[in-house]
């Protein structure tokens, strides 16, 4: 078994596939449209091309808003990203206009940050030990 | 007031939570998960940290502050002084009379 796709969901599928690809860098990998408006659009790593996809997933069912509000106020991150350098993300990113809600604070072995994805979601990033 | 006080301040975990607040206020509730699990090792549930919260936050020492979506914790140290009030201090800057 395998984790081949993971997904967050987005409250506009146009904005998230600007900000994950533009501000977090990573490419799409496929698009496909679903329904009226709704695509089947994921992305992936340019470091690891065919590695786990992310779908970008329509946040319209009514159990997302409940479920993801309680999240973000208690600031819990809903996937977490791996960077080889936390700090210089930070950096950049913050230069890009993206809010932390955490700063890099080092947590033993990890040091760790949270960023809003502006689709509604916490995403953390993390840099393991070597 | 005065109760509420040394009640927060007589558990170790509560005075972590300070520690960790002193180092940097304006937490979320996960930042603070965080900090005692990965940095103190101490294997406290969200709830049970949430409970400690609510203790320090009736004492005055934490206030909560809601910026749009998110929830952040910050540390007031403005009760302290209720300590130094009660039992005062000497100041160190100004030497006993009793040294020659």
């Amino acid at each position: 078994m395998k984790i081949h796709l993971t997904s967050v969901f987005v409250d506009d599928q146009a904005k998230a596939e600007r900000f994950y690809t533009e501000t977090l860098g990573f490419v799409k990998k496929h698009d496909v449209p679903v329904g009226a408006q709704d695509r089947w659009l994921t992305v992936v790593s340019p470091e690891e091309p065919g590695g786990t996809e992310l779908l970008l997933e329509p946040a319209g069912h009514p159990a997302v808003k409940p479920y993801r509000d309680a999240l973000v106020a208690d600031g819990i991150p809903i996937a977490q990203f791996a960077v080889a350098d936390v700090r210089a993300e930070y950096d950049r990113l913050t230069a890009l206009g993206v809010h932390f809600t955490q700063e890099p604070v080092e947590m033993g072995p990890v040091t760790t940050a949270v960023f809003d994805d502006t689709c509604g979601n916490l995403i953390q990033i993390a840099t393991q030990p070597e | 007031m005065a109760e509420e006080l040394f009640k927060a301040l007589a558990d170790p975990t509560r005075r972590t939570i300070l520690d960790e607040l002193a180092d940097r206020s304006g937490q979320t509730l996960f930042e603070i998960c965080g900090r005692l699990s990965m940095k103190h090792r101490l294997g406290l549930s969200r709830q049970a940290v949430s409970q400690h919260l609510a203790v320090l936050e009736s004492a005055g020492l934490v206030e909560t502050r809601r910026e749009g979506r998110y929830k952040y914790h910050d540390l007031n140290t403005a009760p302290l002084r209720q300590i130094t009030d009660r039992w005062p201090v000497p100041d160190p800057s100004r030497p006993e009379e009793s040294t020659p």
